[in-house]
């Protein structure tokens, strides 16, 4: 549409069409679709339609030239402000602020009221309170490359700074120029049109979209179609400047374009190809053949790849993995709190107190989360909410499962508080996340976790943003509020020790998978698998003098392409062809199980 | 927090002078000499010179501004030589019909930017959220003067509905019933671009925010869907979407001009096109003085909310 909007302004010459200013009294206001004039003609009898094409023509360059002229000296003063910084650019970007004080339509008014009505004064009026637009945004990207490496380089090769803006920093900070003109070129169309409009800007005989507009209002009722057209024509380019300019503004964003930014259901999608039938073992969580994927685009991350485990009453899980090992993938599918897209809940089942969540209704579902099963997250700072007081916030956790006097819910919240070792509870209750410390704002964490009295946590790495000091307090305080109240806990960390200090048994994933699991004490004193191993061999045991950190060499594999058979047989060093071969199961061997072939202590 | 509000406040006073120091600059920047276009091309040099120090105009730029400013401040914006009264007392007349206005747009556009933008959001990618940011697309992209026009052809003339023009009915009018009636059409037409603005913004404010862990925690608190997205994270977003408010009063306020013209309302854009025309340079000061001002005392405002808003702020 554009396309065809700028052919017929360019071949305006070209065409058939009357002279655009060739009055005719004679024919004044014809309707549309009249004989000679399919558009109509105005009060002096000129072809509406040949106006229009001429008019178009105009206010197309004027608009152009007004966003070039724009993005030309706004884009000096950003480059030249970001690349030098420092006085001049404060000052600079200063004098720019100043201008963007005005709103926007009246300078330009008292620009015009100074040179005087005209299009070209109008043209400038419009240019100049463009230009803080463009040094804004131009200034920001030079910044942002201004001192990297080939910047440093070339300034130190002794080119000029002129020769450096030219050859190294235009080039790179162009892509910006083009979204900047690309989202105000049709702006300044309309403002040049309006500035017409009013009387202020292209005078007669001289015509663009604006002032015909101008022109056709005065005959308002007796010719509607003297302005309706003009009106569609500008409407017409503005809008299809627009969505080229959010087109460009598309195709230049990646984020668009991985899905990044599409908003996350309230539950993970669920979409089994098989529901494992299971028969209960009377625990109070029952995890059978998790099956977890993101789906982006047309690659599979298989995240969780049947994972099964059971927790009972009372009892403490540890799931310990490397980072994409799928331990947080795993936990957060639990509740389906795996953000979706991409996330897709692809096969298993995950059984809470006898019935499965991954079926419930949304409703269903709410009423378990918070309520029987409650989380713990890792960072409490960017998970807690930063608008609400952290009092109001536990508040809404009660009352989303029980309705409860506002006055008595907070009573309740500033006992938890207390209960989880906070100094002074009630004047924490009135504080916003950030102004806790880390070690408080897990505390708060931990509370929250605890308002309705949970049958189960699932602590997702809590402890790890902390220091060792604030770490063991807190694993202290989770232990404890463990034994008093007979929670279970499925505890996922990357650190052993945690495990060893809090664990009753522990999971080992691996590539979405479990790859051991047993007594805690078991598995460290005498671990099956050579990940394993190799896992308790990464922590360093203070009181045993310096020792090297034995590394595991090598990658974990990716996981849109994982290895048939062990995983972990690249990089391990007891593997052998069959590990290739095909699926491995986790065999049991009384209270440990291990998913290997040649397990650590069997001959080789 | 007393401490942050007094600092914002302060900050504005720099920006005020700035702003007379712009206005005033371009008004210097007008080619030609005053005392010789008030006494005509006649006047005798002699003339012309004890004219210019008369009024002032054989000092140096710098303590002219300051002659002015001096005087601006006792509220002396000179005199209207086309309307033949003082600058101020006219600006403040038609200033208080802009404000009718452009507070009603702007009302209208923050309500229907912030709803269209929650809405959008919540059915993202579903045929609400097609349509909507479709017509949001055509809101942000039609020329407003020309759906005033629209507008009025539609309601004031063929439907007979709503009156075209004006602030008050010229017989019988007065009350506030009446100011409503005339205020629908030329508020809603100025609303038009800003709602469409603000509602793009919000919806992907409140996409973004969707997104952060703390979303999470609520799903996983168990706080139900709803309170997810109107409390949790519209209150978030709202937290940019703000600014964002402040500016589109910029633009409201300045889109009054055309407004003002298409529906003849009685406020200062008409008056600053007429004094354009007319080049009654000292009626065009006071008027960008005086909306400027408010512009920038409105933006305080929002700033002063947005600090009430974001506890973050302050520290």
């Amino acid at each position: 549409m554009l396309l065809a909007v700028l052919g017929v302004a360019l071949l305006a010459p070209a065409l058939p069409l009357a002279h655009p200013d060739l009055t005719s009294p004679a024919d004044r206001l014809k309707p549309p679709f009249s004989d000679g004039a399919i558009l109509g003609t105005d009060h002096l009898g000129r072809d509406l339609l040949s106006r229009l094409v001429w008019g178009t023509r105009l206010s197309l360059a004027v608009g152009v030239t007004a966003a070039l002229l724009a993005a030309i000296v706004g884009s000096a003063i950003g480059i030249v402000a970001g690349y030098l910084g420092g006085r001049a650019d404060h000052l600079m970007m200063r004098g720019v602020d100043m201008l963007m004080a005005f709103p926007y339509i009246l300078l330009a008014l008292a620009i015009v009221a100074v040179l005087g009505p005209g299009l070209l004064n109008a043209l400038y009026a419009v240019a100049v309170v463009n230009i803080p637009f463009f040094a804004r945004n131009i200034r920001g990207a030079t910044v942002a490359i201004a001192h990297r490496e080939f910047v440093d380089a070339a300034r130190l090769t002794g080119m000029s700074g002129l020769r450096i803006i030219g050859s190294e920093i235009l080039p790179n900070v162009m892509p910006v120029i083009v979204i900047a003109m690309s989202t105000t070129v049709g702006w300044m169309i309309l403002e040049t049109a309006g500035l017409s409009f009013l009387g202020l800007g292209s005078q007669p005989p001289q015509a663009d979209l604006g002032s015909m507009l101008g022109e056709g209002r005065k005959l308002l009722i007796t010719a509607p179609h003297a302005s309706v057209v003009p009106g569609v024509m500008i409407f017409v380019i503005v809008m299809s400047v627009n969505l080229l300019g959010d087109g460009v503004r598309d195709a230049l964003d990646p984020r668009l374009r991985s899905g990044a930014l599409s908003r996350p259901a309230a539950a993970t999608r669920v979409e089994r190809t098989d529901t494992p039938e299971m028969k209960p073992t009377g625990a109070l969580l029952e995890v059978e053949g998790l099956r977890t994927e993101f789906q982006v685009g047309p690659r599979v991350y298989r995240a969780a790849g049947g994972v099964s485990f059971e927790v009972a009453a009372g009892e403490c899980l540890g799931i310990i993995g490397e980072s994409g090992s799928g331990k947080s993938v795993t936990a957060l599918s639990l509740l389906g709190l795996v953000a979706s897209p991409p996330g897709v809940i692809t096969a298993g089942a995950v059984r809470l107190n006898g019935r499965d969540t991954l079926s419930m209704t949304g409703e269903q579902l709410r009423r378990v989360r918070g309520g029987q099963a409650a989380c713990i997250f890792q960072d409490p700072l960017a998970t807690l909410h930063p608008l609400h007081t952290v009092g109001d916030q536990m508040v809404e956790a009660i009352r989303a499962h029980r309705p409860t006097p506002r006055r008595e819910a907070r009573e309740h919240a500033v006992s938890l508080l207390r209960k989880v070792r906070i100094p002074n509870p009630a004047a924490c209750a009135r504080s916003f996340p950030h102004e806790l410390s880390g070690g408080m704002r897990q505390r708060v964490g931990i509370a929250l976790a605890l308002v309705n009295d949970p049958d189960l946590i699932v602590a997702d790495e809590p402890t790890t943003a902390l220091d060792v000091t604030v770490q063991a307090q807190v694993l202290a305080l989770l232990d404890e509020l463990r034994r008093e109240r007979g929670l279970a806990l499925v505890f996922i960390t990357h650190d052993f020790g945690v495990v060893a200090q809090l664990c009753d048994r522990v999971a080992v994933m691996y590539a979405g998978r479990i790859v051991e699991t047993g007594a805690t004490q078991e598995v460290l004193a005498r671990p099956r698998h050579p990940y394993t191993r190799r896992l308790i061999a990464c922590v360093p045991e203070p009181g045993r003098g310096r020792r090297t950190l034995d590394a595991i060499p090598g990658l974990p594999p990716s996981l849109d392409a994982l290895p048939d058979g062990c995983a972990f047989a690249p990089r391990c060093d007891r593997a052998q062809a069959a590990c290739r071969g095909g699926e491995i199961a986790l065999r049991r061997d009384g209270a440990h199980s291990v998913r290997c072939l040649f397990p650590e202590g069997a001959a080789t | 927090m007393h401490i942050y509000i007094l600092k914002r406040v302060l900050a504005v006073v720099p920006v005020l002078l700035g702003l007379t120091v712009i206005v005033f600059a371009i008004m210097a920047l007008i080619p030609g000499d005053p005392a010789t276009a008030i006494l005509g091309s006649y006047a005798t040099p002699e003339n012309v010179a004890r004219l210019n120090r008369d009024l002032g105009l054989d000092k140096p730029l710098v303590q002219q501004y300051f002659i002015w400013l001096e005087n601006l401040l006792h509220g002396d914006f000179g005199r209207s030589y086309s309307l033949n009264r003082p600058v101020l007392d006219e600006v403040w007349e038609r200033f208080s019909a802009t404000l009718i206005l452009a507070g009603a747009a702007l009302v209208l556009c923050t309500l229907w930017g912030l709803l269209i933008g929650i809405w959008t959001a919540a059915r993202q990618y579903g045929w609400t959220d097609r349509l909507l940011t479709f017509v949001v697309l055509i809101g942000i992209s039609v020329p407003s003067f020309w759906l005033g026009l629209l507008l009025i052809l539609l309601f004031a003339v063929e439907l007979r509905w709503l009156p075209a023009s004006g602030m008050f009915a010229i017989y019988g009018g007065g009350d506030l019933p009446d100011l409503l009636r005339h205020l629908i059409l030329p508020a809603l037409t100025l609303s038009v671009v800003a709602t469409g603005v603000i509602a793009r913004l919000t919806r992907a404010a409140m996409l973004e925010m969707l997104r952060q862990d703390f979303i999470r925690t609520a799903r996983a608190k168990g706080v139900s869907e709803r309170r997810v997205l109107y409390v949790h994270a519209f209150k978030a977003a709202l937290v940019s979407v703000m600014p964002v408010i402040g500016v589109q009063a910029g633009f409201v306020l300045g889109g009054a001009v055309y407004i003002e013209t298409v529906f003849q309302w009685p406020g200062v854009g008409r008056m600053l096109v007429q004094a354009i025309s007319t080049r009654d340079i000292l009626l065009v000061q006071g008027g960008v003085v005086v909306v400027s001002a408010c512009y920038v005392l409105f933006n305080l405002l929002v700033d002063l909310a947005q600090c009430w808003l974001d506890p973050r702020i302050q520290t």
